[in-house]
């Protein structure tokens, strides 16, 4: 059986732009939309990339900025500069 | 000891709160009627271990029961009684205690043919 | 030319936590740490702790600030225009005052704990990690304290939340719980708080029930359940670190480790009975039912952390095929305690409407028509004969999770389940098989427990009759308790309503 790994996020207009590249860098994620926040399962392991979201927000992002809009989380993380990961080892 | 504690003495200190003698001579006694969850849980009451068990099916069942429309259908001979886990017929002259109704102790009793609003147990 | 120096995350984090600690040279370690050894809890080498969150000290005093700021512009804002009138319904404000009386206290208590650990335990990883913990628990009993003070404003059954807390039958259950935790060694602490509750168990309290104030109008709440919420996934990362290491450093660690997590696991699925309560029958627009979340939060999320955990040796916690078979039964049970003891509680109850009772039949197939609906119904007619149900007598209360034995035989859900130890001659009587174990765990511990009813009958809570009790309670009575038609609560809502459809015309 797959193990899931989550992450659930504010549905606001600061964490639109980290889900539209999560979506975008992690194929076969599922998004679930409920009241005011959007939770995202995907088998095994997730990333939210530096680079995707700056893209998308069109100026610089520290993926730590990430503590503002998270909600919940499932998995082990693996953190840095550029990344912020979710797996199961 | 199987607490794990850092005080070595730490079961000797123990103050047990719920000890017989700080209920001002009554005991806590649990009553329950089965198949009638219309009362969520077993009801508690201190009462003087002297006072005759009849008293407390006569008196304080009806006050606290009563309201659940099979309480008057009840046939009282054929209760079926249970205290501590142990089936039992009561003598309803003699007191609590001499009717094994100690602190804390359990009385349990199911009415024949009643169970509950609509058979729903409740 | 060169490039400016900047150090990496892990460079910044691994300078912040390595060399922070030296080596004590006029006091012993263990009078330094004299809580470090007792549990029996083995660590070899502290460096060996990982945070993966690696914030560092002013990233962190940045983003709380940031999420203070934009808590307190919304709490304005909602304050400002009124917002308590777009409620979907004033039976939701009930809701807020089991919150405010039985989870804000626990997150004050939850400072008080991780404070003490982050003293206590001889790491300087996860002393740093606690301590922001610790800060962040204030953070939120201040942030809830003052977002619900503005439903003080208007509502009953706030004002006196901390004297409450402290006093009240039912909010034992929460305080207990957390006094259990607090006079645990630092490990167990950990085990129970950082593990058991944030990383199982407290999804389950913040995320679908503040979707659910989203849904039902409250954007005061939503706003500091889902800041302080942002602060719980570095709780439960600290609770998945904690248990990882303790797990590494030494084989002899995961027995204490497992019955912890037994103990903790089976404590908070108890508590929690009170969320599942709130979520089927006190938010009236209702987004998902307690089943459904326990699907999700425990049995898909709990199932992917345990089979994780596995190659460590852990198992799943005991019953936790109990807790769900009973996640059909729970929000029910609980309801129908608080519906006939509602004269003794400081919110209102009501009996569910017909719709409601359809959701509930279509969301609990197997359980609702079967055991709860006919009690409703029942309660209803009474209700209709002018003969409204109230429990006169008290309940008996387990000794270990402190609620009234309301709980049902897993297998016969129509018979109560008694369950009962002897220690030193005094019989104490718990509701499962869960609350048992815990009780014959540790009976010096639990033989001590300060039950809200036997209280009450040695004399200890303000007199024998009832309303000296509440008194004592500082429950201001008739605005209060009772049942919430006829309340001052849905007077005022009704007004303010009425008000609306004059000016919609």
């Amino acid at each position: 059986m797959p193990r899931i790994v989550s992450i659930t996020l504010q549905n606001t207009d600061d964490a639109r732009p980290i889900i539209a590249a999560i979506t975008a860098d992690n194929p076969g994620a599922r998004i679930n939309a409920m009241p005011g926040i959007v939770k995202i399962d995907r088998d095994d392991s997730l990333t939210v990339r530096r680079a995707s979201v700056e893209d998308r927000l069109g100026r610089v992002w520290d993926p730590q900025e990430i503590h503002l809009s998270i909600v919940s989380m499932a998995g082990n993380l693996d953190e840095d500069d550029d990344y912020f990961n979710l797996s199961w080892s | 000891m199987s607490v794990v504690a850092l005080d070595k003495q730490y079961a000797d200190k123990v103050e047990i709160r719920d000890r017989l003698e700080n209920f001002h001579g009554n005991q806590v006694v649990y009553v329950h009627w089965e198949d009638h969850l219309m009362f969520c849980a077993a009801l508690a009451f201190p009462l003087p271990p002297g006072m005759p068990f009849g008293a407390l099916v006569k008196e304080i069942l009806p006050t606290y029961y009563g309201m659940h429309p099979d309480f008057a259908k009840i046939d009282w001979s054929k209760v079926r009684w249970m205290i501590d886990g142990i089936e039992t017929s009561p003598r309803l002259e003699a007191s609590l205690q001499d009717n094994g109704v100690g602190h804390k102790s359990i009385i349990r009793f199911w009415t024949p043919g009643l169970d509950g609003y609509k058979h729903s147990r409740s | 030319m060169n490039a400016p120096l900047k150090l990496g995350l892990k460079q910044r984090y691994s300078l912040l936590t390595s060399g922070l600690d030296w080596t004590p040279s006029y006091q012993p370690f263990e009078k330094i740490y004299p809580y470090a050894e007792f549990e029996g809890i083995k660590i070899h080498d502290w460096s060996k702790w990982e945070d993966p969150f690696r914030l560092t000290m002013d990233a962190y005093w940045k983003f709380q600030a940031e999420k203070e700021r934009k808590l307190y512009a919304v709490l304005d804002s909602f304050a400002q225009n009124n917002g308590q009138m777009n409620l979907s319904d004033v039976r939701y404000v009930n809701a807020l005052k089991l919150f405010l009386t039985g989870v804000s206290p626990l997150e004050y208590q939850a400072h008080r704990g991780f404070a003490h650990v982050g003293r206590h335990v001889p790491g300087v990883g996860p002393r740093i990690a606690a301590q922001m913990q610790s800060l962040d628990e204030l953070r939120h009993v201040q942030t809830q304290v003052h977002t619900l003070s503005h439903y003080n404003k208007f509502f009953d059954g706030f004002s006196e939340f901390r004297h409450m807390h402290d006093r009240v039958w039912y909010l034992s259950v929460p305080k207990s719980f957390f006094d259990d935790a607090r006079t645990a060694g630092p490990f167990e602490y950990f085990i129970a708080i950082g593990f058991a509750f944030e990383y199982v168990l407290t999804n389950l309290l913040f995320v679908p029930f503040m979707s659910g104030a989203a849904y039902n109008g409250d954007l005061a709440t939503v706003t500091f359940g889902f800041s302080a919420q942002s602060d719980e996934s570095r709780h439960m990362t600290l609770g998945i670190e904690v248990i990882k290491f303790l797990l590494e450093q030494d084989p002899g660690n995961l027995p204490i480790v497992q019955k912890w997590v037994d103990k903790w696991f089976w404590r908070g699925h108890r508590v929690l009975g009170l969320v599942a309560m709130m979520m089927d029958y006190m938010l009236p627009k209702k987004i998902m039912s307690w089943r459904e979340a326990w699907e999700i939060y425990f049995t898909e999320a709990g199932g992917s952390l345990f089979e994780d955990l596995a190659r460590y040796g852990l198992k799943v916690p005991k019953y936790a095929d109990v807790a769900t078979a009973e996640a059909d039964h729970l929000s029910h049970q609980n309801w129908a305690t608080f519906y006939q003891y509602c004269h003794a509680a400081g919110f209102h109850t009501w009996l569910p409407s017909a719709e409601e009772m359809d959701w509930l039949s279509e969301k609990y197939p197997t359980t609702f028509d079967k055991y709860y609906r006919p009690r409703f119904e029942m309660w209803a007619e009474m209700e209709k004969e002018g003969k409204r149900f109230y429990n006169n007598a008290l309940p008996q209360l387990c000794s270990v999770c402190q609620i009234p034995m309301v709980y049902t035989e897993h297998g016969d859900h129509g018979a109560t389940s008694f369950r009962v130890s002897d220690y030193k001659g005094e019989k104490y009587h718990t509701c499962s098989d869960g609350c048992k174990d815990i009780f014959d765990g540790e009976p010096e511990k639990y033989s001590q427990a300060w039950l809200p009813v036997h209280q009450i009958f040695q004399g200890n809570c303000g007199g024998a009759g009832l309303e000296d009790v509440l008194k004592w309670y500082k429950l201001n009575l008739g605005a209060d308790n009772l049942q919430q038609a006829g309340s001052p609560d849905q007077k005022l809502w009704d007004e303010w309503m009425a008000a609306k459809d004059k000016v919609a015309g």
